[in-house]
Order: structure tokens, then C-alpha cells, then sequence
């Protein structure tokens, strides 16, 4: 039992950097995936998680695999297209979700050009699907850092940003904090991204962050319940993801979000907040 | 009687279509104005105006009661989002969000003035429940408890009554009454036209343009109503010719 659970993080420091990453990732990214879920922005999500690529592809263009190109490559892309997503939308008859589409799909296929010319099809992967497995001390510093940093800021936002999201006219009457709250959370979500991105990889990304705060939607029916579960749901995912893919020889960065796939087809079954088994029971009563 | 509000030449719009010319006069402080008129008639651009959500095309608003700030406000079938996880409580306490901030506290004095709300508008020990568990006139209700709160000397309301059931609007009324009595501004689009003569004292028929101001009774007459439906109709002729030709 223990050679099964623990002796992989115990013997190898690969595995101990990866485990040490993916819960810095998963403490900040779940509460970050809860907003995006209750702002309906889960898609946003994702979308700006393709985003990031041409960015990093293009730090990668300049100087390889290098963290710091790479990151604020990743950041300058993201702020890009959020803003120009934005003004797209508000200057011409295309709603905000078509213009984002345009943008991140231009962005996904220019940073896999950029990514192939100059690469390897090893590197094309990397950029991908990441490598969770390859985090250096920088990686792991930046990943600690992003997390610590997120959790500040979403503990200063906190009111404004679920009075935003609740009832964003009230908002705009008592205060004028609206337009920079919602321009700081974007911030906040593509700054998890590009830390995502360095182990979970530009498509995986945004997985850690939206399914654990969909499991959480299914299980709770108040916010603070909601976070609970969802980084509760994120850690256990990355320790189960991780320590799957050691004994199964699988890819491990796929492998922690299949486990919070698993988390989220339980939830769906039996979750107390309108799983599809909770839910039966009201169904009969109508009928009889 | 010094005024909470006035209005110089106001013209209000969107995209550069006015919806509202020439708004001229003075709303006295601790007035009751019901803001009345068909469909497209400017009624609530003029109260988002009056909130500070629109800036006017031309002319401007005076309000003399101090900044945007001592306006409280609920818009029509207000945006709120039922399925956010958040009671009732707490949904009730941002109406405290002058004196708390970004950051601030609840004191127990606040608390209290929370829970006094919630009683006067009949939702004692709902405060715990999901707000999208409430009917559609506990919402509304809850909406109030929130204005009653914000404790503000002008208030205003885009009907506030519509889609409620007689016993709900009785009890709000009531609200509305009181607010009156303590010698606040309250301004109110409605339908209504019975309810307007039965509590209101002033009315404003608006059709782009006052058609009549004054004494809910007289501005409220078959002919001003007629006058009003004529005008809207009129402006309306026009889009149809439009969309005729398109």
C-alpha cells in the first residue's frame, strides 16, 4: 500500500516537483474556475486558454524552451485578445462570444505554425499538452507564485466580484469598481492559464479550473461549500492523476485531468445539488 | 421647498436616436412622482439618466441633493442572476455597500438594521434561503428590503409593481407610502393608471416629451392619455416606413 501510494513522491523528485506544482495550481485555479462557471464564462475559459499560445509560441520562437519568454510571451498574448475580443465586440455588430472565437482560433493556429517551423513535433506536444513531469525550480516558483498571488487578489475582489456577477446593475449604482473587477479577473484568469499552460499545456489548461467547479455546482449550493469542493476535487486529482500515470505508464498531465473527469461524471450521478439521481425522486412525485 | 432634481433642456438617447427631448423642470424635494406614458416613451432612459447609468445626448441634470451617490435605484425586472449561490442575507447587505466599501465590516448595529428590513417587507426568516428560491414577489420584496437600507433620500423605481400579485403590491405600497412620509424623493414608472390617482400625488405623462406634469388627476386626463398615444404612435409611423422599405 504504501510502495503503491507513496514511494513514487518518495523516491523521485521529478515526482515530488510535479505533485508540489499541480497543487499550487489546483489551490488557485479551482476558486478561479468556480467565477468562470458562475459568470457563465466557462467557454471564455477555455478559448482564452488557446489564446495564450501565439505568445508563448513566440517566446519559444526567440529563445527555446525558456520559462520567462514563454510566460510573459503567454501573459501579452492573453491581455491581447481579452481586450480585443472586448473592442471588437463593442464596435461592430459581433457579440463578444463570436469575436472571441475569431480571436482564439487565429491565435491557436498561428501559435502551432510558429511552434512547428522552429520545432520539433516533441516541442509542438510540450506547447500542447505540457509536461508536468519537467518542471524546474523556476517553473515551480512561478507556479507557487501565481497561486499565492490569485488567492490574494480574489480574497481583495471578493465582494465586488460576486456582487458583479449577482447583480452587476446594483454594482454599476452604488460604485464604480464594475469595469475594473471585471478586467482584473481576466487578468487573474489568464495569469492561471499561462501557469496551467507550463503543466498542463495550452488545451489541458483550463481543465483543472472547470471541472472541479463543476463537480463543486453539482455537489454545493452555497459559495464557500462550492470552493471547498472544487479545490478539494482539484488536489485530489492532481495526486490521483499523478500517482494513476506512474503505475500505468501514462501521460500524466491528461492523466490528472481524466481524474477530474472521473470526479465529474460521479457528480453528475450522484451530486447532491441536482445530480441526475437527486433528482429523480422530485420527478415521481410530479407524476404520481 | 428646495428641489432634489432638476432638469435643463435634458435630452436623453441611445446611439444617438434621442428617446427623451427637451426635458425641462423640477422635481421638489419629497415629492411622490409617478413617471407615466406608452410604451417607448422615454420613462426609464429618464430614470437610468436620473441614476447616472446614461450620460444625456444635450442639457443636463442638477442634483442638488448631493452626487449620484444619494440615489437609490431599481431597474425593471432588475439583472440579477437567480441561480447564484447567495441567500438572502447577504444579498440584502450590499444595500449597506456606501458604508462598507470594497472592504468593510458589518457592525451589529447593521446586522440589526438588516434583519429590520427583511420584517418590514415581510421576509423574516426567509433570510437564509437561496435567492433562487424566492417567488417572483419574494425577489421583489427582497429588492426593497435592499432600497429600504440603502437609506437613500431619492429613490427611484421602474415598475415596481408589474407581474406582482394585489397583495404583494399592497404591501410595497405601503413601503412607498412611508418613504413619503419620511420625506423622501421617490420617483416610480407605472402603468397603472388607477394606482397612480389612488397614491400618487404628482404624475409625469411622458411621450419623448412631457405631455403634462402636475397633479396626477389632471395630467392623467382621457385627453392628455389620448394626446400621448397619438404622439408615441406618430414616432412609431416612422420605423414602420422603415422597415417597409428595407
Amino acid at each position: 500500500m504504501h510502495d503503491l501510494l507513496f514511494s513514487p513522491f518518495i523516491e523521485f523528485g521529478f515526482m515530488r516537483r510535479a505533485l508540489a506544482g499541480g497543487l499550487a495550481l489546483a489551490l488557485s485555479g479551482a476558486p478561479v474556475g468556480v467565477f468562470l462557471l458562475l459568470r457563465r464564462m466557462a467557454l471564455t475559459g477555455d478559448a482564452m486558454a488557446h489564446a495564450i499560445l501565439p505568445g508563448a509560441a513566440i517566446g519559444y520562437l526567440v529563445s527555446g524552451l525558456s520559462l520567462g519568454a514563454m510566460t510573459i510571451g503567454g501573459l501579452a498574448a492573453g491581455c491581447i485578445v481579452a481586450v480585443g475580443a472586448g473592442a471588437v465586440a463593442r464596435a461592430t455588430s459581433l457579440r463578444e462570444d463570436a469575436s472571441l472565437a475569431a480571436f482564439y482560433l487565429i491565435s491557436l493556429a498561428l501559435g502551432v505554425t510558429i511552434v512547428s517551423m522552429r520545432g520539433s513535433s516533441l516541442d509542438l506536444l510540450h506547447v500542447l499538452f505540457g509536461n508536468v513531469l519537467a518542471l524546474d525550480d523556476a517553473t515551480l516558483v512561478l507556479l507557487a507564485s501565481i497561486s499565492s498571488l490569485t488567492l490574494l487578489a480574489l480574497a481583495l475582489l471578493y465582494r465586488p466580484l460576486v456582487l458583479e456577477t449577482v447583480d452587476p446593475g446594483f454594482l454599476q449604482n452604488v460604485s464604480r469598481a464594475g469595469a475594473p473587477v471585471q478586467l482584473l479577473f481576466l487578468a487573474i484568469v489568464v495569469m492561471n492559464l499561462v501557469a496551467g499552460f507550463n503543466a498542463l499545456g495550452t488545451l489541458l489548461a483550463v481543465g483543472l479550473m472547470m471541472l472541479p467547479a463543476a463537480c463543486a455546482r453539482l455537489w454545493a449550493s452555497r459559495l464557500a461549500g462550492m470552493f471547498a469542493v472544487a479545490v478539494g476535487v482539484a488536489l485530489a486529482s492532481v495526486y490521483i492523476g499523478l500517482i494513476v500515470s506512474w503505475h500505468a505508464g501514462a501521460p500524466s498531465g491528461p492523466m490528472i485531468i481524466l481524474a477530474a473527469g472521473c470526479f465529474y461524471i460521479v457528480s453528475v450521478l450522484f451530486g447532491r445539488a441536482g445530480g441526475i439521481i437527486r433528482r429523480m425522486p422530485a420527478r415521481k412525485h410530479l407524476e404520481g | 421647498m428646495t428641489d432634489a432634481l432638476r432638469f435643463c433642456d435634458l435630452t436623453l438617447g441611445y446611439d444617438r436616436h434621442p428617446a427623451v427631448h427637451h426635458l425641462d423642470g423640477a422635481v421638489p424635494q419629497g415629492d411622490l412622482l409617478a413617471v407615466c406614458g406608452p410604451n417607448g416613451a422615454g420613462k426609464s432612459t429618464l430614470l437610468k439618466a436620473i441614476a447616472g447609468s446614461i450620460p444625456p445626448i444635450g442639457g443636463s441634470i442638477e442634483r442638488p441633493a448631493g452626487a449620484a451617490g444619494a440615489i437609490a435605484y431599481l431597474p425593471q425586472a432588475a439583472e440579477v442572476d437567480r441561480s447564484f449561490p447567495i441567500d438572502v442575507f447577504d444579498m440584502v447587505s450590499t444595500g449597506h455597500w456606501r458604508k462598507t466599501g470594497l472592504f468593510g465590516g458589518l457592525s451589529r448595529a447593521d446586522r440589526g438594521r438588516i434583519f429590520d428590513c427583511l420584517d418590514a417587507v415581510g421576509l423574516s426568516g426567509l433570510e437564509d434561503r437561496l435567492i433562487g428560491t424566492l417567488s417572483g414577489g419574494q425577489m421583489q420584496r427582497m429588492l426593497f428590503a435592499r432600497i429600504l437600507l440603502q437609506d437613500a433620500p431619492v429613490i427611484l423605481l421602474d415598475e415596481p409593481f408589474t407581474a406582482l400579485d394585489a397583495n404583494t403590491t399592497g404591501d410595497l405600497i405601503e413601503i412607498v407610502a412611508r418613504w413619503h412620509a419620511e420625506g423622501r424623493t421617490v420617483i416610480a414608472v407605472l402603468h397603472d393608471f388607477e394606482l397612480v390617482r389612488a397614491h400618487f400625488p404628482t404624475a409625469l405623462l411622458l411621450a419623448r416629451e412631457v405631455v403634462a406634469w402636475g397633479p396626477a388627476a389632471d395630467a392623467l386626463s382621457p385627453e392628455n392619455l389620448a394626446r400621448a398615444r397619438r404622439m408615441v404612435e406618430a414616432f412609431d409611423g416612422g420605423a414602420d416606413e422603415c422597415a417597409r422599405a428595407a
